[in-house]
């Protein structure tokens, strides 16, 4: 009885520590954000409009495939990662996924004002060029068209590590995704996405884990609410999309994650068994005394 | 020549040759502990486990870990984590050991603290038990700078700068301890020589003399009584168990440790394969910046408690530096610890609940030890640093304050 | 008899004075085995050309694995006797890390505000708030017409230090 007393307060005491230590300390380093919300009412979008995606391919044959590619469609890139990035200062993205992986809205707002849509006015104004010009000249309902015509083209399905290859990779390496053939480089060279981006974007093989899930998630849907200031972009992404990409992060980051979860589970089992003939021995021994 | 005639068994063999029968009675059988004992005194044997877990995990990441400051995240965060079968696991047991060592010597150092176990001929078991606690600080601390994360440099920054605050040769002393001027791969190479040989060479010497320096003054027991372990053995090998007030290490004491150690496994199991953030913290998975600073930077939790005293003081008092009075704070509070046999007055061994005016000390000491940990890991502005300031003068106070304390005990015990 | 004992003494002393300093050598030598290498100290200059700087807005380079914060001052910008002054330009060049406990102060609001603890310099590196207990350390420099080598003593450097 006594002894259950002493292991109480033991207890007691480690969990006030703990909980002091822990959730409590890092509720007040990192106070609590919005959450990520997957609208983008905050700029100006489709307005409810259908375009009609056999105009949409008219005009971007004519308007976007001077610098993007759409390889499923048979514009392939003109120009190899280099040359793009040095001409561009980041390569540009192929359009062939857009449909699918960026909301419908915030795609209408991008194409119309990109700087605003991806909230960086901050960094792209007088002084700096954005390298995609805006298409506000055109009507909704032409841009709507557009955004009807990608989401034609758009597969119907991706895997992680195709969302991620489209929506991350022009500026992010994720290199523990192939660490012998090299393959998750950024598409973008060094030298000219610090120059385009004021820094580097950090590779993100581990940010699954140095960040975790929920801010990520956060971070993504809006960059500006954790790192007020940063360069990174908006991206748009819908909620699946981004929960792909953040599950390829984990896929590169955190593989063993399965195997930690079910191998835990069985040498937990193995121990209570292992503690119940402890305490059986010992009771034995002990009986006597 | 000794005389050897033919044994007649395995065992007689190696006790011809060993005295391995009689090493088992003087270590084991009739090595004797007191029986008026709970599972507090199972933690030595919980220490002793934890560190067998330490080395060998870190026997096997020393396989596949590359001391240089261009491989070394990867080789822990990649071919470790990702690569190697059970990589993972090794490198959890070993972070989370790393961790819960310091739960256990906490625990077993308060014991120790609570129940008088360091004075009236203990002084060594104590003394040789801090040096313990310093080395696995030191372990701890090498350990850390290997993966090579932004905690581990900025952390090796923050504390190789301390050094810098010695007069006259600090800052000499700085670039020496480094091998750079900057926190650099020379730094990380001799840390790594450190951690992983001379300090577990070191700590299994210091273990050494540690349990060596039991058997003389025998361990103490619930009450503090002294117990005439000649007769009691006497009583325990006559057959009369139940009168005896003593124990064999083997198999009796022992089998209570095993049992404890079966539920400590599930609580370290758990914690290594499902909660492992508070030991692998997620900035250490940011490989190292010297150009970067993480927004926070704080140690491991075992050190918070110092780490507090040393930032306490963050205004000048009396013509000295803040600066300097956290620095002397600091060393004060990180000394005092080995001195308690010596600042302890009271002459008798009893437990804390046998000397109020000590037990309120001891639990004055455990609040101010928890304020401190606490405050060490928020960020120093405002109201908390006042906190710190005021937790800080309550732990050197209290040790000013227990020789009177201890003397008023043992007066008013009639044993002064 | 007496003559032998007081001889073994005598020996046994000696042996050990010579044995004490083999040790003592040894010692010394590992000090030096720990000593950070020559090429490591030597390793230790860049150059940094001012004359690119913008005015009021600082550049940080790296010397020795340091930040180091150079700020050309604007006219607004108070001056120092810490500043160095190239014909009608004064600049700040400060090692940019805390002198509490190193971490690397961030630029806002015309001064450089440490995040760990709250320190503040102002924009000639002195520190005016919170726990640092002096201004930001300068770097050992020479001057060579706008530009500055980083790790030699310069007359400029020594002038500065004194401020």
């Amino acid at each position: 009885m006594r002894e259950l007393k002493i292991f109480a307060v033991v207890v007691v005491i480690t969990l006030i520590t703990y909980w002091g230590i822990e959730p409590f300390a890092h509720s007040q380093m990192h106070p609590s954000v919005e959450p990520a919300e997957y609208s983008f009412g905050d700029v100006d979008g489709l307005k409810g409009m259908n375009g009609s995606a056999s105009n949409g391919a008219e005009l971007v044959a004519s308007n976007c495939t001077a610098c993007h590619s759409i390889e499923s469609q048979g514009f392939p890139a003109v120009m190899d990662h280099e040359t793009a990035a040095a001409s561009y200062g980041v390569v540009p993205p192929d359009l062939g996924s857009s449909g699918l992986i960026y909301d419908e809205n915030y795609l209408a707002a991008f194409i119309k004002d990109p700087v605003t849509a991806s909230k960086l006015n901050h960094v792209f104004g007088d002084d700096k060029a954005h390298p995609m010009p805006g298409y506000d000249w055109m009507s909704d309902e032409e841009i709507a068209d557009v955004v009807a015509y990608l989401q034609s083209i758009a597969p119907a399905s991706m895997t992680n590590k195709e969302v991620f290859t489209d929506a991350c990779q022009r500026c992010h390496s994720i290199h523990y995704g192939d660490m012998m053939g090299g393959s998750m480089a950024a598409y973008t060279p060094k030298a000219e996405i610090t120059a385009y981006m004021g820094k580097l974007p950090p590779d993100i093989s581990q940010h699954v884990i140095s960040r975790g899930e929920k801010y990520l998630h956060e971070f993504i849907n809006d960059p500006q609410k954790h790192l007020e200031g940063t360069a990174m972009p908006r991206v748009g992404l819908t909620q699946d999309s981004e929960a792909q990409v953040i599950a390829y992060m984990s896929e590169v980051g955190d593989s063993n994650k399965d195997e930690r979860n079910s191998l835990g589970v069985k040498v937990l089992a193995y121990l209570v068994i292992f503690a119940v003939f402890a305490w059986l021995w010992k009771a034995k021994i002990w009986r006597d005394l | 020549m000794a005389q050897f005639t033919k044994a007649n068994s395995v065992g007689e063999w190696f006790d011809q040759r060993l005295a391995t029968n009689k090493f088992m009675k003087v270590m084991m059988t009739e090595y004797w502990i007191p029986k008026n004992v709970n599972f507090l005194w199972a933690m030595g044997v919980v220490l002793a486990v934890t560190f067998g877990i330490l080395v060998i995990s870190g026997i096997f990441l020393m396989m596949y870990y590359k001391p240089d400051v261009n491989l070394a995240f990867n080789s822990v965060n990649y071919t470790i984590m990702q690569e190697v079968a059970y990589g993972w696991l090794f490198r959890h047991m070993h972070g989370v050991a790393a961790s819960v060592v310091f739960l256990v010597i906490y625990i077993h150092m308060l014991t120790g603290i609570y129940y008088g176990s360091y004075k009236k001929g203990r002084e060594m078991i104590w003394i040789s038990g801090m040096l313990l606690f310093v080395t696995f600080s030191a372990a701890g601390f090498s350990g850390y700078m290997l993966p090579w994360g932004q905690m581990s440099y900025w952390a090796a920054m923050v504390i190789t700068n301390l050094f810098g605050g010695i007069p006259f040769i600090g800052d000499a002393l700085v670039v020496w301890i480094r091998g750079d001027f900057n926190v650099a791969d020379a730094t990380l190479t001799r840390f790594f020589m450190l951690h992983v040989f001379l300090l577990p060479m070191v700590i299994l010497g210091v273990i050494a003399l540690h349990f060596y320096s039991l058997r003389v003054p025998h361990v103490n027991n619930q009450e503090g009584e002294e117990i005439d372990f000649d007769t009691e053995a006497e009583k325990y090998l006559a057959g009369n168990k139940k009168e005896s007030k003593v124990i064999p290490f083997w198999p009796v004491f022992l089998s209570k440790d095993f049992a404890v150690l079966g539920i400590f496994f599930i609580f370290y199991f758990y914690l290594v394969f499902y909660h492992y953030s508070f030991a692998m913290d997620p900035i250490n998975f940011e490989p190292a910046n010297s150009m970067v600073t993480p927004p926070h930077i704080y140690p491991e939790w075992y050190f918070l408690w110092s780490y507090e005293v040393l930032r306490g003081f963050f205004f000048d008092i009396a013509g000295i530096k803040a600066f300097d009075l956290g620095l002397m704070a600091f060393g004060v509070a990180n000394i005092i610890f080995f001195l308690l046999p010596f600042i302890d007055r009271d002459p008798e061994v009893l437990p804390a609940h046998k000397r109020p005016r000590f037990n309120i000390w001891f639990w004055i000491l455990m609040v101010d030890l928890i304020v401190l940990t606490v405050y060490g890991k928020l960020p120093p502005t405002g109201v908390n640093a006042w906190v710190g300031f005021f937790s800080s003068i309550t732990f050197l106070g209290l040790f000013i304050a227990l020789p009177f304390v201890t003397k008023a005990d043992a007066k008013a015990r009639g044993a002064l | 008899m007496s003559d032998n004992v007081k001889r073994r003494d005598f020996l046994g002393y000696s042996f050990a004075a010579v044995a004490a300093v083999g040790g003592a050598a040894s010692l010394v030598a590992m000090k030096q085995t720990w000593d950070p290498l020559p090429s490591v100290l030597a390793a230790g200059f860049t150059e940094v050309d001012l004359s690119n700087a913008k005015p009021g807005t600082p550049s940080t380079v790296t010397w020795r694995g340091k930040p180091i914060f150079i700020l050309k001052k604007t006219d607004a910008m108070e001056q120092s006797g810490r500043d160095l002054v190239i014909g009608s330009d004064r600049y700040t060049v400060a090692i940019g890390l805390c002198t509490h406990l190193g971490c690397i102060p961030a630029w806002k609001d015309e001064m450089w505000k440490c995040a760990c603890h709250g320190g503040e310099f102002n924009s000639s590196g002195v520190n005016t708030f919170g726990p640092p207990p002096r201004p930001l350390d300068i770097p050992p420099f020479s001057v060579k017409g706008t530009v500055i080598v980083l790790g030699e003593e310069g007359p400029e450097y020594k002038q500065m230090a004194q401020a």
